[in-house]
């Protein structure tokens, strides 16, 4: 069942490669690499390199690159470190990388630093394991020195080096000026997994759980600076209007409100604080224009689905793109048709944290600071906004309540936002935009509406012998730097490919894919929130179907698999 | 407008309107931001503190009412609270962002019922939503607490 998670992974990867390509093509001439890199402050990493630092104390700091959002990406990586290094797992901290794709890129993603398609780890191990098992060779050689004692007669435990045969050791506090005059191994040597000490075991714990349980963790929402002012904004009831006019006079009586004026995706309030802020935008009135807006409700928009996936002919304006041909059988087999379908809702990822950011524009400010699962695509579009190099974009990053992909958006919608809103502001003031719950799930980007109509005949033995399956569904990836040339695996992904298919002799698969102006974004495993459902469901279904129809049950147990 | 507030056994004068939440008074005005916004609307839990001991949803709760009321947030609890103990030996937090809430609603529970039982603890935190769904730990966590705040 491997196979739909690979074709995530690589969705994703050839998304943020592109992005990056997109945002590239304003500076001619330049690779992505080499244009990320243009502007970047120098960074100034210490003796044992970007991810390790250690303190006079010899406690180790590990820097993540990757953002920690529940995933426990804070647990994981320091764990690799600590795990090379020997280091004291109890005395290990853990702190957020700023942006910079060319140290802190994400290995799996051509170098664009983000998070997704559960690579945090996996392009982070040898990294991790390199540097750490640098960091302990260096504590090793300078403790040779020390001792008096060869190197290979060194171990190393909870960040202490000793020498069995002398009695003599030594910590990596006492170590620490020595070791950090040693050039670092131009190749280091990572443990054998069989001599792991801490991965594996139940030492490894969550880094954040005290500042979870005692309300001290950061995210975004809680950020509070010198001056900062709080903005909400007024969004179209419909996807697609525009604001035509507003009357801001009740809205600037409110107390605290301290400016109102129009962006790209609405009208923004000012304020103090986020009270003022909420109540000026319910006294603001908004004309919208609604040419180019979606005006079908839900249920209009699935009655259209459905009647697509029904018809024997091509409803006009409907394209169905194979996905599976394998020839209708000849002649036509004879055995019971099971029909089935499926209506799965538009929906909001719908963190506990709703969207938000802060931004200081301006004044020789340019930075954000925020729970950001791609900075590198959060710097392209403020770059974009105000005319920068993208890596001239300062990025502190935070943790974030939660995201289930809505954070890691190639228009970075809300950060955009928040940056035209703070540009309008000036002077490098910092603006926090609020999103309220409300505007969190009325605010698009979700999981696509879908309809799934299947007729799957089953042959003598009970097994599935034609399989036809429509998909009617929106395109998450038209619209965005890397539109599908074909046909968008995001829609198929978990029925294409499905191991219940492979030994089904004829299957014929459709997708028909809807423009709507509903702008849809990857939920969580993405595609196969649907498809992978639709599957097992639908193969469940048969399996009744077929123990009261034959005395032949199908089971699941008898589906080949794709092993 | 003033209005004085009891928060964690200190008195606090705040200037807003008394028709203000007090989540956003402690968030915006006091800079205690332990207490989340989630939704604005008692649908979540994240902004749950404790009135008079009582689990209440701040977001619901104008200053204006709250003279002479004794308020608690996740501050108060003083981070070496029985429960904030179990919470971080159970690793029950993931993105973390609701269980300042969760921990006042524990904490509420366990005060009026020390040995609470699922169905007990199911009824308390039912107005407590997680998003990554930590729900076994949280309830695990529960009973840990229950064992040492009886004691």
């Amino acid at each position: 069942m491997n196979a739909p998670v690979r074709e995530i992974t690589s969705s994703r990867r050839a998304f943020i490669v592109s992005a990056v390509g997109a945002g590239g093509a304003l500076l001619v001439g330049c690779s992505p690499a080499e244009m990320l890199s243009l502007g970047a402050p120098k960074l100034d990493f210490g003796a044992f390199g970007p991810f390790i630092r250690i303190d006079p104390d010899g406690s180790v700091t590990v820097v993540n690159k990757h953002i920690e959002f529940g995933q426990g990406s804070h647990a994981g990586l320091a764990a690799i470190v600590a795990e090379e290094m020997d280091a004291d797992w109890d005395k290990v901290k853990i702190v957020q990388a700023p942006a910079n794709a060319k140290v802190y890129g994400n290995l799996q993603t051509g170098g664009v630093q983000g998070t997704g398609g559960s690579s945090a780890i996996a392009n982070s191990w040898d990294q991790l394991r390199l540097a750490g098992a640098a960091a302990r060779a260096m504590f090793v050689q300078a403790a040779a020195a020390r001792l008096a004692a060869p190197a290979a007669e060194l171990s190393v435990k909870d960040s202490v080096v000793s020498h069995a045969k002398s009695g003599r050791q030594a910590t990596f506090a006492e170590l620490l000026t020595s070791a950090g005059k040693i050039t670092p191994p131009q190749s280091s040597t990572p443990k054998s997994p069989a001599d792991f000490t801490l991965i594996g075991t139940d030492r490894v714990r969550r880094k954040d759980a005290v500042a979870k349980s005692t309300g001290t963790a950061r995210f975004t929402q809680d950020v509070h600076l010198p001056n900062m002012l709080t903005a909400m904004v007024a969004h179209p009831t419909k996807f697609g209007a525009k604001p035509k006019s507003f009357d801001d006079t009740a809205a600037r009586k409110v107390p605290g409100v301290v400016d109102v004026f129009q962006i790209p995706s609405g009208v923004a309030v000012v304020a103090n604080d986020t009270w003022s802020a909420k109540q000026g935008r319910e006294a603001l009135k908004v004309e919208w224009d609604e040419a180019e807006a979606e005006t079908r409700g839900s249920d209009v928009l699935l009655d259209l689905y459905r009647r697509a996936a029904a018809s024997a002919d091509d409803t006009p304006g409907i394209k169905w793109q194979p996905w599976d041909t394998r020839p209708a059988p000849t002649p036509p087999a004879t055995g019971p048709v099971v029909a089935a379908s499926y209506d799965f809702p538009f929906l909001a990822h719908a963190p506990m944290e709703p969207m938000n950011c802060v931004a200081e524009i301006g004044g020789g400010k340019l930075k954000l600071t925020f729970g950001s699962q791609v900075p590198t695509i959060d710097q392209l579009n403020t770059a974009l906004i105000v005319g920068a190099l993208p890596a001239q974009v300062e990025v502190e990053q935070l943790f974030a309540g939660g995201s289930f992909g809505r954070r890691a958006n190639f228009k970075s919608d809300y950060v955009s936002e928040c940056v035209h809103i703070a540009k309008h502001v000036g002077g490098g003031r910092p603006v926090k935009l609020v999103w309220t719950r409300e505007d969190d799930m009325t605010g698009g980007y979700y999981r696509p509406l879908a309809h799934h109509r299947l007729e799957v005949q089953l042959a003598a033995d009970g097994l599935p012998h034609h399989w036809f399956h429509r998909v009617v569904t929106q395109s998450i990836m038209k619209g965005s730097p890397v539109p599908s040339k074909g046909l968008d695996e995001s829609a198929i992904e978990g029925t294409k490919d499905s191991p219940y298919l492979v030994a089904t002799p004829y299957v014929t698969g459709e997708a028909a894919l809807i423009d709507l102006a509903v702008p849809v974004l990857w939920w969580r495993s993405v595609g196969a929130t649907h498809n992978a459902f639709v599957m097992e469901h639908t193969v469940d279904q048969l399996d009744r179907k077929s123990t009261r129809l034959n005395s032949s049950h199908l089971s699941v147990s008898r589906m080949p698999s794709s092993a | 407008m003033a209005t004085t507030l009891n928060i964690n056994g200190k008195d606090v004068v705040v200037v807003a309107a008394p028709d203000t939440p007090l989540l956003w008074v402690l968030r915006d005005d006091l800079l205690m931001t332990g207490t989340k916004y989630g939704c604005g609307i008692a649908q979540c839990g994240a902004c749950t503190v404790h009135l008079n001991g009582q689990a209440m949803r701040s977001c619901q709760a104008p200053i204006g009412s709250l003279a002479g009321v004794k308020i608690t947030t996740i501050e108060g609890l003083g981070g070496a609270h029985p429960v904030q103990a179990a919470w971080i030996k159970r690793d029950v937090p993931q993105c973390g962002y609701c269980q300042s809430g969760q921990i006042m609603s524990a904490v509420a529970l366990l005060a009026k019922t020390p040995k609470p039982s699922d169905d007990d603890i199911d009824q308390a935190m039912s107005g407590n939503i997680c998003r990554c769904g930590a729900y076994q730990r949280i309830r695990a966590a529960i009973k840990d607490a229950a064992g040492v705040v009886t004691a």
